[in-house]
């Protein structure tokens, strides 16, 4: 998925422009969803159900299935919506960060700065 | 006549809201970061004493949806919730608007070319909830000043322009001075400074930029407005992209501005940056 890159030239970076924005679309719409406590509870007692309601396609849902972040992202999911299905689902943006690094937590937190500030 | 009385520019962080509501002033890893913004909002209540804050933030996939996304879009409330970002609502009051000068600020802005989006209810996220309480002191349910939000796209590209940004603030200032009552103005620009939170990249932050622009906004503003996106992006990070919102703050003051204050703290994925800036009146 490297069509993003070759617009920007940012490596490691996707860009949210509107092309990924119109491929991400369902996600973001399901995620955007989340912010309202009741949709939280509906999407844990079944989330199949609350996947197919929001049209995400096959590779998405996959993607969420596993909790890949990053495939989520080149899939056009914008982390500050899928955050929201992060905080439904008890993950957390630093764990999620470390993942898409192709890191442990712990390896990702010895990078920072102060890890004690989270 | 209103006028400006203060510009602020200050990151906005999830976790710094954390930190607050879970009251970890003194926990070495936060006490930086609170201390640093002890010597603005004193200089806020005791020297600057606002009555409006108008905050130019952006929203994180809360209350506005891509259906329908506005490149600008100003609060003309009475007052304003604050959002759940999915966690529950922050323990903060809500904000009491300033309806009329926000209409005020409406018709002028869109004389002056600038076509918002205006709202009549906007529930207020991290984008905007991070920097008030550490700006403003609040009790259970209530400010010492008035908000107008102001919200600027930069969560997806097409996004306006740095150059955009510092001439909507140097158009919000024909606007604020051109209200007839005595209002003291505080404008506050937010985001930044550096960090990615996307990608491969996730983490990157870049502290010699941070300082640089900590510098550059308030001497050569003209030329950290005609940045591209990409360069600043790429040297800033994706998200860090977000920083042309303190363009509108600093084209809201005076050419030659006075700092009153700086402080940098970079903990974890952000660079966190505070300045406070005030006009030069010589
Ligand atoms: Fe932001």
């Amino acid at each position: 998925m490297s069509d993003n890159q070759d617009r920007w030239g940012i490596p490691g970076t996707y860009v949210f422009d509107l092309r990924l924005s119109r491929r991400g679309y369902a996600i973001n719409k399901m995620c955007h969803s989340l912010r309202l406590a009741e949709n939280r509870d509906l999407y844990l007692a079944d989330e199949e159900a609350y996947m197919a309601r929001f049209g995400l396609d096959d590779e998405q849902k996959q993607a969420v299935r596993e909790r890949d972040w990053l495939r989520l992202t080149q899939l056009g999911g914008n982390l500050f919506f899928f955050l929201k299905l992060g905080a439904t689902l008890g993950h957390g943006l630093y764990p999620i960060g470390a993942q898409m690094r192709g890191e442990s937590y712990e390896d990702f937190m010895k990078t920072r700065n102060v890890p004690g500030a989270t | 006549m209103a006028k400006i009385v203060a510009g602020i520019g200050s990151s906005h962080v999830p976790s710094i809201g954390r930190a607050y509501d879970q009251q970890k002033q003194t926990d070495p890893a936060w006490q930086p970061l609170f201390d640093g913004y002890e010597p603005v909002k004193r200089w806020l209540a005791e020297e600057v004493k606002a009555d409006v804050v108008i905050l130019v933030y952006n929203d994180h996939g809360t209350e506005f949806f891509l259906d329908r996304y506005p490149s600008f879009a100003l609060g003309v409330a009475d007052s304003y919730r604050v959002a759940d970002e999915g966690y529950g609502r922050r323990p903060l009051p809500d904000f009491p608007g300033a309806p009329e000068f926000s209409e005020h600020l409406a018709n002028s802005l869109v004389a002056d070319e600038f076509d918002l989006t205006l709202c009549q209810e906007m529930d207020l996220d991290h984008g905007f909830l991070t920097a008030m309480p550490l700006l403003w002191s609040h009790d259970d349910d209530s400010w010492p000043v008035q908000v107008v939000p102001l919200l600027v796209n930069v969560i997806q590209h097409p996004m306006p322009s740095g150059r955009r940004c510092y001439k909507l603030g140097q158009a919000l200032r024909r606007a604020i001075e051109s209200f007839p009552e005595d209002l003291r103005v505080a404008v506050v620009g937010t985001g930044g400074l550096s960090h990615q939170l996307n990608g491969e990249r996730f983490g990157f932050i870049n502290e010699d930029w941070d300082r640089q622009w900590l510098q550059d906004i308030r001497q050569q503003p003209e030329v950290l407005a005609d940045l591209s996106h990409k360069e600043v992006m790429t040297a800033a990070g994706a998200e860090g992209g977000e920083v042309i919102m303190w363009l509108v703050m600093r084209g809201a003051l005076s050419p030659q501005v006075r700092e009153v204050h700086q402080f940098y703290y970079a903990p974890m994925t952000t660079g966190i940056g505070l300045l406070a800036l005030e006009d030069d009146a010589g």
